[in-house]
């Protein structure tokens, strides 16, 4: 007898396992299956965990979730070749019962899903490849093959959260391939290196973390922009660029990490750490307009298969869970009504995604993307300028100060000329408006 | 400022379970990356898995593949890269990710 499931979801990442977590909590007989030799084995995450969505799926996860530090600081930096300006956002505030960011050592988050999902009963296979959705004569997607042998399983449901790749929506022809200049490629390491100096080279006490993102002449003119993190024992440092830029540009991705971990302002704080881990991951930039097909007859994606990526914000695995969680709803909604998993049933996913967070954020950044593709001043030019002029600023030398403002206002001009720093600004607020 | 880097050391770090003879991506037809101008593969891997060969073409190795997928959308006009995921428990196996 064939084993038939009441759903089954393809991946372990954030978007998986929030759908996988919370059917198995109703009671449904839930399948997740995961390439990877482990949870996490293959997932990739700056990381920035956001507890809001968490905690809506599981409300006690503080008790044991291995977290590294709470966020209390958040610096965002422009780097010049030897310089940086910036802003510092801290606040005691942050220090709480129930902080709202965290960093994250994503393997670890993955393995303690993977638990609290025994718990509630769902099942969890790892080291199982699918290898494409097994449709019906309908077209209706009614389980799927592995590379086990063997290995066709069936489910009245399918809920894709393969992640970035997307292979087997692709593989059914559900989407398109992405182009170049919707996705970003990020690369990053993880640096090991004694707690206290964590906390002296940044100002925090056991627990607190410091973010910093960065832009600037480190992506080398690129559409990109890099971070550091601090973790309780280790920084993770990393950059990304748009997979367009990288193509027509001649620095690969790991030159670019090298020169921003040597960069004059960057080396001090990771002095001395050692290299235990270095990573590469697509992320999806596209927003709004690259937003696939998300539902039809016996299936639903979600996550970054589903190109839920905010990166005005750097969100993304808030979206994946919200997605994922809004997606399990949906089917517990019609399990429970005893309706069929039809596309036009299927398609109360949508319509939650639309009155959510999600879709209404990467709706006000539709425009973004394509603005920051087409205007690479932005992360070229402005960079230069604005440390320049920070320099000309901050250095006593007797010139007096109207004359330092012109020779300012003339070096912007001179780059972008009036009309172009006009419409650089007009184009900056059609981009967040 | 560009400073030398091998990848080859930044790969040493992780952890792979290599699936002997049995590559996940593979170039379709090599006279096709010959005649490719710009060979963006061999720039974008951030594992350095493609590199330009004596004859002209482009030669791959996935045994430090990160299986990003970003061979896979560059190549995407040409369709010159078959792309795939290692078979299950294959490939690499992130400490940390």
């Amino acid at each position: 007898m064939v084993e038939k499931f009441d759903a089954i979801v393809i991946g372990a990442g954030p978007s998986g396992n929030a759908a996988t977590y919370t059917l198995a909590k109703q009671g449904l007989k839930v399948l997740q299956l995961e390439r990877g030799e482990y949870p996490g084995a293959k997932n990739v995450q700056g990381g920035i965990m956001y507890s809001h969505e968490l905690e809506k799926i599981i409300p006690d996860f503080r008790d044991d979730c291995p977290t590294e530090r709470h966020i209390i600081e958040q610096r965002v930096w422009l780097l010049g070749d030897d310089s940086y300006v910036g802003t510092n956002y801290r606040s005691e505030g942050f220090n709480t019962d129930a902080p709202n960011r965290y960093t994250i050592i994503r393997a670890n988050i993955d393995k303690w899903w993977a638990e609290r999902i025994r718990k509630v009963g769902g099942l969890q296979i790892c080291e199982t490849t699918v290898t494409e959705l097994i449709r019906d004569a309908s077209g209706r997607v009614t389980g799927v093959r592995t590379d086990r042998e063997g290995g066709e399983i069936h489910a009245d449901v399918v809920i894709m959260a393969d992640g970035v790749n997307a292979l087997l929506a692709k593989r059914a022809g559900m989407q398109a391939e992405a182009a170049p200049e919707n996705v970003a490629l990020a690369v990053k390491e993880i640096l090991f290196i004694d707690p206290e100096l964590i906390q002296q080279r940044f100002g925090i006490k056991e627990e607190e973390g410091v973010v910093i993102e960065i832009m600037g002449k480190v992506t080398k003119g690129m559409v990109g922009t890099a971070f550091l993190y601090t973790n309780k024992e280790s920084l993770t440092i990393g950059i990304g660029c748009l997979i367009s830029d990288f193509k027509t540009g001649s620095c690969p991705p790991y030159r670019m990490l090298e020169d921003l971990k040597n960069h004059p302002v960057i080396k001090p704080l990771i002095e001395g750490a050692e290299m235990k881990e270095y990573a590469a991951h697509m992320i999806p930039e596209g927003g709004y307009k690259a937003v696939p097909q998300l539902y039809g007859d016996g299936w639903m994606v979600v996550g970054d298969a589903a190109h839920f990526n905010n990166a005005a914000h750097r969100e993304g695995s808030n979206l994946a869970m919200a997605s994922g969680r809004m997606a399990a709803e949906t089917v517990i909604g019609l399990h429970q009504a005893g309706r069929p998993y039809s596309a036009a049933n299927l398609a109360a996913y949508k319509k939650k995604l639309d009155d959510s967070f999600i879709m209404k954020d990467l709706k006000k950044y539709r425009e973004l993307p394509g603005i920051m593709h087409g205007n690479k001043q932005f992360f070229g030019a402005y960079p230069d300028e604005i440390t320049a002029a920070a320099h000309n600023w901050f250095t006593v030398d007797s010139v007096d100060k109207k004359s330092k403002e012109k020779e300012i206002m003339k070096s912007f001009i001179k780059r972008r000329s009036v009309m172009g720093l006009v419409g650089d600004a007009i184009k900056l607020v059609r981009a967040v408006r | 400022m560009s400073i030398m880097v091998k990848v080859e050391e930044k790969l040493y770090q992780n952890r792979y379970i290599v699936d002997e003879s049995r590559p996940h991506i593979q170039i379709r037809n090599a006279d096709v990356c010959k005649s490719c101008d710009s060979q963006a593969c061999t720039v974008c891997c951030p594992a350095a898995c493609y590199s330009r060969n004596e004859t002209g073409g482009v030669t791959l190795v996935t045994d430090g593949c990160l299986e990003c997928g970003t061979c896979r959308v560059v190549c995407q006009d040409k369709g010159n890269i078959a792309w795939d995921y290692p078979r299950g428990g294959y490939g690499i196996s992130y400490k940390f990710g």
